[in-house]
């Protein structure tokens, strides 16, 4: 047994609260499970408003909306207002599809804090094909009204091979739109990312361009706009401190009322993660084995458990070292010092051949379809 | 960026002071993110209502602390809220 050692456990500050798999947008880099289409079910208003309390009780304070789309759940505006009183600091973590003026206005009177709106590119014509849906413009005009009712506005766009040439014009766009906050989010290859990764993965020259456009504006634009850069792990020496170490922050609660340790926690063997519906946030947090099972250091193998990095980086995630090694107890391959690294090399070079060859696979959309297709 | 002596301070509309009582502590809450605060620098930022200056929050602070000689401490402090736009002046 890995976990169920003696780790002090600190109490959730982020609650992730995915309503829904249900989304209008096709995005080929979703962070959503490959085969979420089998999961149909989703907890109802009253689970919520259970889970948004007891998660609050223990000090969970952050609070993200988010899917899918949550704006196709009917009871948002209930849900907010319930986290409100609650206390949270809630954030709609959005596409903006379908999100109208009188919608925004509502959110506000509910106690919204904050708006993410996503937006997939700088030009509609890309933007609309990565979204697999025509949104371009009503996304813009979204992110004008979140302004305009006085949200601070964060801006999200997702950077991958198709886009980060746009890096430029991308900058040009959040300032144009007043956003508060840019995240420029290199693509994390889990889920859809991962399926359609080569040809995502920009190149190493690529990367180093667009990082010294987006630093020269973070400088150009101190005091003004704030830039969350989302490091693009495959071109760094050491992994991330994923999920600030498992267990100890973050909790997600997928539509269907799995308590996750990570989003991406579902696709690792064996966990037994949780539902909702049968046991109470401080159960799972506590005592459940998902949640124990990866705190602490107690199940690292080497050459982790002997690093003396090991507290700063908590071994990488865990689903990376899954995903590319096949071992998810095994050091995220990103870091030089795992003996698999060198997959994250071929990953590259199978990228760039994508590149170069001249029957480029099709990007495989998020949709039913295609999720039945692949699992 | 540096302070006006003479305008009065108002805390940021688009950030938010909350005391959480699991933390025991204030906070300031943000998009995604939250800044836990020390008492003495929850208690400058409390008086950042849009009514008090430099010099009338040192007077008011030291008053009730009843002490004397604050006025680097929260010139300091107020320079870093103002920075990561947590308050603002006009």
């Amino acid at each position: 047994m890995a976990g169920f050692n003696k780790t002090k456990i600190t109490p959730p500050r982020w609650l992730l609260a995915e309503l829904t798999y249900a989304c209008p947008l096709q995005c080929p880099y979703c962070s959503n499970p490959i085969d979420y289409a089998k999961y149909q079910s989703e907890l109802t208003t009253e689970d919520w408003k259970r889970v948004l309390t007891q998660a609050r009780k223990m000090g969970a304070v952050q609070l993200g909306f988010s899917g899918g789309e949550p704006l196709t759940r009917k009871d948002l505006i209930e849900l907010v207002r319930h986290a409100r009183e609650l206390g949270y600091y809630s954030n709609l973590i959005t596409s903006g599809y379908g999100l109208s003026e009188e919608k925004i206005i509502q959110l506000k009177e509910a106690g919204l804090d904050h708006i993410q709106v996503s937006i997939q590119a700088s030009t509609q014509e890309l933007s609309d094909h990565l979204a697999g849906t025509e949104s371009y413009q009503h996304k813009k005009e979204v992110a004008r009204l979140v302004k305009k009712h006085g949200y601070p506005m964060v801006l999200c766009v997702v950077i991958h091979r198709e886009n980060i040439h746009q890096m430029p014009q991308i900058l040009e766009m959040a300032e144009e739109l007043g956003a508060d906050y840019l995240e420029l989010a290199n693509t994390q290859y889990y889920g859809w990312a991962h399926v359609n990764r080569d040809l995502l993965l920009p190149t190493k020259e690529q990367f180093e361009q667009a990082e010294q456009i987006a630093q020269a504006f973070k400088e150009k634009v101190a005091g003004k706009m704030k830039i969350y850069y989302v490091v693009p792990d495959f071109y760094e020496d050491r992994p991330k401190a994923c999920m600030n170490g498992w267990g100890t922050t973050f909790l997600t609660i997928a539509p269907d009322g799995v308590a996750l340790p990570c989003h991406s926690a579902r696709e690792l063997p064996g966990l037994d993660c949780p539902n909702v519906k049968e046991y109470s946030i401080e159960q799972i947090w506590n005592e459940s084995k998902a949640f124990n099972f990866f705190r602490g250091f107690e199940w690292m193998k080497e050459p982790c458990r002997s690093c003396d990095e090991k507290e700063k980086d908590f071994g990488g995630c865990r689903c990376q070292a899954y995903l590319l090694s096949g071992d998810m107890y095994n050091a995220d391959p990103v870091c030089s010092k795992s003996p698999d690294h060198a997959v994250i090399q071929q990953a590259i070079d199978s990228a760039r051949a994508s590149t170069l060859s001249a029957d480029e696979k099709p990007l495989i959309f998020r949709n039913s379809k295609n999720s039945r297709i692949l699992s | 960026m540096t302070i006006n002596p003479d305008l009065p301070f108002k805390f940021s509309p688009l950030h938010r002071l909350q005391w959480e009582e699991a933390q025991q502590k204030d906070v300031i809450l943000y998009p995604e993110g939250m800044v836990e605060l020390n008492q003495s620098s929850a208690e400058i930022l409390k008086l950042c209502d849009g009514t008090r200056n430099l010099t009338q929050i040192v007077a008011e602070l030291e008053q009730k602390f009843a002490t004397t000689g604050l006025t680097k401490d929260i010139t300091t402090f107020l320079e870093i809220a103002l920075k990561n736009g947590w308050i603002q002046q006009n």
